[in-house]
């Protein structure tokens, strides 16, 4: 890639970050220039993003139709999936799974919930409701 | 001496260099890179990443610190803690008795990050050179800039769990023996990635773009997870570690310094080479993010022909290299 060919579109994802990419110089250096990002690069954050909030919204429903325990909700929104809460909170994944139930949910112990809160990095109090419509 | 920081591709090539250069080794980025034998491929479909398989342009996190160890004659500390609280003291100790210290981070945790950006990623590198009341002064090379990050936050991205838990990782150089780079070490290095990009397993280099070829190709067309899947390659080569082009740009400039360095002119042509390959992985990316916004028509054999292309293009490329090396 040339200099002057460095995408500078942009990124929103970036968040008005540049970021630094190894290009060619006049004289056939490479150096590193900065760039404002590239389409592509947004494109596809933004889609995993996106992906990322469908399932939290689509969880937030659930809870408030009663087929889903808050936990499902706080979940996605720390763009976790199960995997990864099983990793980071120490339950198994079928203990998690059975947590995103409402009735297994409202059973957990107060020690179970704060493991809970902890990976989520929220307080017991906010994962055990979620935002009111 | 104050720290100088300075912008970087990538984070682990980063800080090793700023790092580096702190203690008066004129190291850059690439030739950390280069030298490290960091460019790689891998494809790692038992590995899966919010349930799509690992995908990696470069070795694993870790290698270019631990690979830059023998040519420079150095030793670096390593140490992990059981604590945040222990992991902290010791940060807090090393900064007052003046050391610059690498860590490890997960980027999810650290808020100085723009938000679409915060994925739970647990092997980020930043230095940390100071620290000003209860935030930490941090060179984090990928963004221009010094950032300040609170010790709390710092604390979690530090012990964040999950795959590649940091178990709050720092770093240091004990001892460097040597300020230069040997031309014996460079042949090294690049002979090193000739042979892990055309090594003789199904996952790693260039066969390992064939197995990810493959593999597309199979995906039925009108799946969202086709969709995802397309994405994620682009994600792993553009975003995670950034670097553009899947790293190809950066091995070029090592390529460039190595010709000087190690007295190998031919190296000219073949980063000339390189940069040409690398733009052909920047027009896979655009096309496989066309098709992920909907531009194009989802067309997993097309991705997988692209793919099967760089893969003959990168066997030529790291054949001819190795043949050219005295």
């Amino acid at each position: 890639m040339d200099i002057d060919a460095v995408p500078q579109e942009g990124n929103a994802t970036l968040g008005g970050h540049r970021k630094a990419m190894y290009a060619r110089d006049a004289e056939g250096r490479i150096v590193i220039a900065p760039s404002r990002g590239w389409e592509a690069e947004e494109i596809v954050t933004s889609h995993a993003v996106d992906t990322l909030q469908a399932q939290a919204a689509e969880a937030l429903a659930q809870v408030r139709a009663g087929t889903a325990s808050p936990l499902a909700y706080w979940m996605y929104v720390c763009r976790m999936d199960v995997a990864l809460l099983s990793q980071t909170s120490g339950f198994w994944q079928w203990r998690v799974r059975r947590h995103l139930q409402p009735a297994h949910f409202a059973r957990l112990s107060a020690k179970q919930l704060a493991r809970y809160a902890d990976a989520l990095g929220k307080t017991v109090d906010q994962i055990r409701q979620v935002p009111t419509p | 001496m104050s720290f100088q920081h300075q912008h970087a591709a990538h984070c682990e090539s980063g800080v090793i260099s700023n790092l580096l250069r702190h203690h008066g080794v004129p190291m850059t980025e690439s030739l950390a890179f280069g030298l490290s034998s960091a460019l790689s491929f891998a494809y790692i479909p038992f590995v899966k990443i919010s349930g799509l398989p690992l995908i990696a342009y470069r070795m694993p996190p870790k290698s270019i610190i631990k690979g830059l160890m023998a040519p420079l004659a150095a030793r670096f500390r390593f140490e992990t803690f059981r604590s945040a609280d222990a992991g902290q003291q010791r940060l807090d100790g090393l900064l007052a008795a003046g050391k610059v210290v690498g860590l490890q981070t997960s980027v999810y945790w650290l808020p100085y990050f723009p938000p679409d950006m915060r994925f739970h990623f647990n092997a980020h590198n930043l230095l940390v050179y100071g620290k000003s009341g209860d935030e930490y002064l941090i060179s984090d090379p990928v963004f221009e800039e010094p950032v300040r990050c609170a010790s709390a936050d710092l604390a979690r991205a530090r012990f964040a769990k999950g795959v590649l838990a940091p178990k709050g990782l720092l770093y240091f150089p004990e001892a460097i023996g040597r300020q230069d780079v040997s031309p014996a070490a460079v042949r090294k290095a690049i002979l090193k990635t000739c042979r892990t990009m055309l090594a003789p397993v199904p996952i790693a280099g260039v066969r390992g773009m064939r197995m990810l070829a493959n593999k597309v190709a199979k995906l039925p067309p009108a799946d969202a997870h086709t969709t995802a899947f397309i994405g994620h390659i682009v994600r792993m080569q553009e975003e995670i570690g950034t670097g553009g082009a899947g790293f190809r740009f950066i091995y070029a400039a090592f390529l460039q310094e190595a010709a000087t360095l190690a007295q190998m002119p031919q190296l000219t042509a073949f980063s000339d080479r390189l940069t040409t390959i690398g733009d052909t992985w920047r027009a896979f990316a655009l096309k496989a993010a066309r098709m992920v916004k909907g531009r194009e028509a989802v067309d997993p054999a097309a991705i997988a022909s692209k793919l099967r292309d760089l893969a003959a293009l990168e066997e030529a490329f790291f054949r001819d290299l190795k043949a050219a090396l005295p």
